[in-house]
């Protein structure tokens, strides 16, 4: 359960954003990788806790979720991939460990009140 | 006057600073040629044991080094001191996994001299560790063979983050009916090409195969990086 810290430093860097443009945010969004070793609703349970007595206290976290998406070797193509369990083309079956997509933890906008 | 609110774009990895300093990390540790090994695993894996036997080992040759996490005892740190190899410990009280800015809290003042490895012990967890880039230069993930094979499937993101398995526990492979290549599907499963290594740290079946392997990798990094 690591999505406290997690939750911890996505509030720490909203809060030092906000300070800096001198803006209240209602919302943080957040991309997700399903290989990220995040859990969602563990993160989003979190961040409610991590907020709390900040000035972010009420804020929302908005996740986007983002899918594994590996490249095949075969077919020389990106292809998405459904079940993290089994790293391999979908089309053809190749298998295949170079993954392009589906690490990301990355917060992508703010919704700001100016 | 109050303004509607409004979208801003930010790209910010929220595991930035662990990054900044892992990268750090890593730097220095090339500069002082000093080649670092991450152990991962779920509790009771093995760990400590095959830190033990690899420490004792490899200070014949080389100046090793370790630093354990732990999340109350001082009781591996105490273990692995018997390798009279310097060890390290960090409580990391109930955190779940070791951070890069814990690894350089536990360097600075530690005066080891020079180091050839470097290994550092996570704390047990297949879970929490995978998010976080210690500097390391090689993550082994290992896995025992009371544990059942299907445990790669049971936590990918772990097999993913690292860069080698090692089974552990060989020596009761029969005993509980270890499917080796069951377990071996499994790890190729969720990591395509990942490469696997069989040992028992009580009996050294197979570590002097993993010891070469980690010596060879360092070799090679010292040729490709400038002193």
């Amino acid at each position: 359960m690591h999505e406290l810290s997690i939750a911890m430093s996505i509030v720490e860097m909203a809060q030092e954003e906000a300070e800096r443009r001198g803006v209240r945010i209602n919302a943080v969004h957040l991309t997700l990788g399903l290989l990220s070793g995040v859990v969602k609703d563990a993160l989003l349970s979190s961040y409610a806790i991590a907020c709390d007595g900040t000035p972010l206290a009420g804020s929302r976290l908005l996740v986007k979720e983002v899918p594994v998406e590996v490249f095949c070797p075969a077919c020389q193509a990106p292809r998405r991939i459904t079940s993290t369990q089994w790293l391999c083309c979908p089309e053809c079956g190749t298998p295949t460990g170079e993954v392009l997509h589906g690490k990301e933890m990355e917060v992508t906008a703010l919704e700001i009140q100016p | 006057m109050n303004s509607a609110p409004r979208l801003l774009e930010v790209r910010k990895n929220i595991l930035k600073q662990n990054d900044l300093i892992a990268g750090a990390l890593r730097e220095r540790f090339h500069r002082d040629g000093v080649f670092v090994v991450s152990l991962v695993s779920s509790p009771g894996a093995g760990k400590t044991a095959f830190l033990e036997k690899t420490l004792t080992v490899l200070r014949r040759k080389h100046r090793v080094a370790a630093l354990v996490g732990d999340l109350a005892t001082d009781n591996d740190a105490a273990r692995l001191a018997r390798s009279q190899a310097p060890v390290q410990q960090i409580t990391t009280g109930t955190l779940c996994h070791l951070e890069a800015a814990m690894v350089k809290n536990a360097l600075e003042g530690w005066n080891i001299g020079k180091l050839d490895l470097l290994f550092i012990e996570n704390v047990g967890n297949l879970v929490c560790p995978s998010s976080y880039d210690l500097g390391e230069d090689l993550r082994l993930v290992l896995m025992s063979v009371t544990e059942g094979e299907d445990k790669p499937l049971k936590y990918p993101t772990i097999f993913n983050s690292a860069d080698v398995a090692v089974i552990t526990k060989m020596d009761l492979a029969t005993a509980v009916e270890f499917d080796e290549t069951v377990a071996r599907a499994s790890i190729q499963a969720v990591r395509p090409g990942m490469q696997v290594f069989t040992v028992s740290s009580r009996t050294g079946a197979g570590m002097d195969d993993l010891f070469s392997f980690i010596v060879h990798r360092s070799a090679e990094l010292r040729t490709i990086t400038p002193a």
